[in-house]
């Protein structure tokens, strides 16, 4: 009971920080998730971090709220799914609600956009070493499919700009005939 | 009765914002400007820039601004509700499916071709963070002149902060924040 308590505890209160440094949008949560719940807590693999990335992006609304809602269910059913999602919306709803009431000084505030500009490059930074970390271990299952899907996958939404929906759907057909091709070899005719 | 109808307006914007944050932003618009009026376009590009300085989702900013300037502390709460409501129990039902059913091997083999596009997503939107963070603007209008030197060096500095050290990133991004402020407003200004 106590180890419950301690784990949903620790769901809240990681879900809470990372939702506390997501400026610029959704990947940078998932950075940071890929951070905390891979490699530091140990709470998920990394191919489950990356499927449950996949999901969030297929289903609709916020991708911080659908991978807090995953994540949250597998460490403790729906219960986790609330918590996580508490700690995920909470700081931000407090912040905007505050800020709505007096929104023009914020806006007009010059140390407020000289912060937020220079923050990019930390985040970007964030960025970049999970992708690097994530790139060495798609070259190293070898296949040749793969990495070329993902330097496809990569040109098509960074230059051909190519909606990040339509490129999980044509790998997710990719997939699906993969293991049609897979199974035919294996059944002798 | 207002409450209820931004309660039904943002079930709407959860529903259907598929594709992340930015999705969310038409949505809303047509929502609360143009269907039910009660803010003026401009009013709601005021909330576009307040939900993007701010931490946290976009959809989930804008859902408590809204919720804040038309009906209280009541307003965010039945917004926020509304905006998660849907995506709460789509994600809940994809997560249950996936833990049922990933360790099979077919769908072991769909998973795997999902997984380079991921990367890919992530790797794209870093390169837009970044463009934004050294010239402020996008890939295609950068240019030379506008290489903004401090981001550059911030951006260099936290890689090698991560990847040499394993920095704790949300260290990174509000150290980059704070350094970079310092040096815009001591040295550069």
């Amino acid at each position: 009971m106590n180890e419950r308590r301690n784990k949903l505890w620790t769901l809240f209160k990681s879900m809470f920080m990372l939702s506390a440094c997501t400026f610029g949008g959704g990947f940078v949560i998932v950075s940071l998730m890929k951070k905390k719940y891979v490699e530091e807590l140990k709470w998920l693999e990394e191919d489950e971090m990356l499927d449950v990335t996949a999901i969030t992006q297929s289903a609709p609304g916020p991708l911080p709220v659908n991978a807090s809602v995953i994540i949250g269910y597998r460490m403790a059913g729906i219960v986790g799914s609330v918590v996580a999602v508490l700690g995920t919306i909470l700081l931000p709803m407090i912040i905007i609600s505050v800020i709505s009431l007096f929104y023009n000084q914020f806006r007009t505030n010059k140390y407020v956009a000289v912060a937020l500009q220079v923050m990019r490059a930390g985040v970007a930074a964030v960025i970049f070493d999970v992708v690097i970390n994530l790139a060495k271990n798609v070259c190293k299952t070898k296949r040749v499919l793969y990495i070329l899907m993902m330097i496809v996958a990569f040109i098509c939404t960074c230059l051909l700009k190519v909606s990040a929906m339509l490129v999980i759907i044509t790998c997710l057909i990719i997939g699906i005939t993969d293991l049609l091709l897979e199974t035919r070899k294996k059944t002798p005719h | 009765m207002i409450l209820l109808k931004l309660f039904f307006a943002f079930i709407q914007v959860g529903l259907f914002s598929v594709g992340g944050g930015y999705a969310a932003i038409p949505l809303i618009q047509d929502q609360i400007v143009n269907i039910h009026g009660l803010m003026t376009i401009e009013e709601f590009s005021d909330l576009i820039t307040v939900a993007e300085m701010t931490p946290g989702p976009i959809s989930i900013n804008s859902s408590t601004f809204v919720g804040m300037r038309l009906a209280g502390v009541g307003g965010v709460l039945l917004c926020t509700l509304g905006c998660i409501l849907p995506s709460f129990c789509i994600c809940l039902t994809l997560a249950h499916f996936y833990y049922k059913y990933r360790t099979v091997g077919g769908v072991q083999t769909v998973l795997a071709a999902l997984r380079p596009a991921v990367v890919a997503l992530i790797a794209s939107a870093g390169l837009s963070i970044l463009m934004l963070g050294l010239f402020q603007s996008d890939l295609f209008s950068a240019s030379i002149e506008n290489l903004r030197f401090v981001e550059l060096g911030l951006f260099a500095v936290s890689l090698v902060l991560l990847r040499k050290f394993k920095t704790n990133p949300i260290a990174i991004i509000l150290g980059s924040g704070v350094a970079g402020t310092l040096i815009y407003t001591l040295i550069v200004i």
